[in-house]
């Protein structure tokens, strides 16, 4: 396992332990914990502050029935919900999100793909494909970004990410992130807005792309 | 049930006991003590109490059905149950699964290591501690963010509450399970 040097923040954390993140920033928080056993640590600390919570919560009565309700219930055959393995570079909760099918890319030219997994109105994540010393089109950001890398690595204005790295880019940074040599760099993008491209011909393709 | 310690908190064992021995007293004892507050806990986000007991039932439920993942050389029992129920919560209001990190791939030794048990329970009575020291309108920035109603922008995580200490043992934990699923292999 390579080193992870870039980590998520610790209130991105308590917000995914306390369950407010928007479902793209959550999918690419709990992949970067999938990889990452330093944010684990972090997450399984906010849940246990949560337990702390939880433990010194007023009560309220239950009902008489309740009890032997559960009790009943305990051992009724129930509907298993599938676990997702992780799958090659893609971690367990991608591999959710891909409903444990393969990406189904679509060109964006130059070699650059991408694989849209849910684009809604709490935002839109995806996965791109980047050839090396490909980059991805300049963009600005309308709100918050998450870039989780699973293959490769790219280097920007700000650094170096390979594997696990996660990057947080927020509308102060205008960057160019470029794929470094080596593998094809595959990283898995969220954010909370739509992506604004600034070159003109990535604009102009923006609708037919949803980019 | 294996008596490996008698400081290993009641809870904590009777949660262990449903773990190996799929022990129903046990359970009982976890119900009393989880389900009313629990139900406090969810009626605090708005929730009807009738909703609200639905929850409780699938929280106790899952308890009982996913007890072979509870690491108490990880998590005490309130933080194992307090994820089990914001995770229904999300997907009961929002009508969506919040995404999970994956398991670490095996299930948690069957034969814990009791002074790491302890030193986890330790932790987790400091921070409840803590928690109770805090100023009232700080306690109550912390309550809304661990209920869900703060943004990450709206988090601050300047709330004096000692998490270093909980987070270097909780690692211990997960890298001894790492360890572990690396002799298996
Ligand atoms: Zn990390």
């Amino acid at each position: 396992m390579t080193t992870i040097t870039h980590h998520a923040p610790d209130a991105l954390l308590a917000a995914y332990a306390g369950g407010s993140l928007p479902q793209p920033f959550a999918l690419a928080v709990a992949a970067h914990i999938s990889l990452c056993l330093d944010c684990r640590a972090a997450y399984e600390a906010h849940l246990a502050t949560g337990g702390a919570v939880l433990e010194t919560a007023s009560t309220e009565a239950v009902s008489d029935g309740l009890k032997s309700n559960v009790l009943d219930l305990l051992d009724a055959p129930i509907a298993e919900k599938p676990v997702y393995q992780r799958s090659g570079a893609f971690p367990g909760p991608v591999m959710e999100a891909l409903k444990g099918k393969p990406p189904r890319w679509k060109s964006l030219g130059m070699g650059v793909r991408q694989s849209i997994l849910s684009d809604g109105r709490d935002g839109s994540v995806r996965l791109l494909y980047i050839p090396q010393g490909r980059a991805v089109p300049d963009h600005s950001h309308n709100g918050l970004e998450l870039t989780l890398v699973l293959q490769g690595s790219f280097s920007d204005e700000t650094g170096r990410f390979g594997v696990g790295d996660l990057e947080v880019a927020d509308q102060t940074v205008e960057h160019t992130p470029v794929a470094d040599a080596g593998a094809p760099c595959i990283c898995l993008a969220a954010t909370d807005a739509p992506l604004r491209f600034n070159s003109l011909i990535p604009r102009l393709l923006q609708p037919l792309f949803r980019i | 049930m294996k008596q490996s310690s008698p400081q290993i908190s009641d809870l904590t064992a009777a949660m262990i006991a449903v773990r190996n021995d799929r022990d129903r007293d046990a359970f009982a004892l976890l119900f009393d003590h989880f389900a009313p507050r629990l139900k406090g806990f969810i009626m605090r986000t708005g929730t009807g109490s009738g909703q609200a007991e639905e929850i409780v039932q699938d929280v106790m439920l899952t308890v009982w059905r996913k007890a072979e993942q509870f690491d108490p050389e990880r998590a005490q029992v309130s933080a194992w149950v307090y994820q089990i129920t914001r995770n229904r919560q999300i997907d009961v209001i929002r009508k969506e699964n919040k995404p999970l990190p994956e398991e670490l791939g095996e299930d948690p030794s069957a034969e814990p290591d009791a002074s790491q048990i302890l030193a986890v329970e330790q932790e987790a009575g400091q921070l409840r501690d803590a928690l109770g020291r805090l100023k009232p309108d700080q306690r109550e920035m912390v309550e809304k963010a661990y209920l869900g109603e703060l943004t990450h922008q709206e988090i601050s995580t300047q709330t004096g509450l000692p998490l270093g200490t909980i987070k270097s043992r909780i690692r211990l934990g997960l890298e001894k399970l790492r360890h572990e699923l690396k002799e298996l292999r």
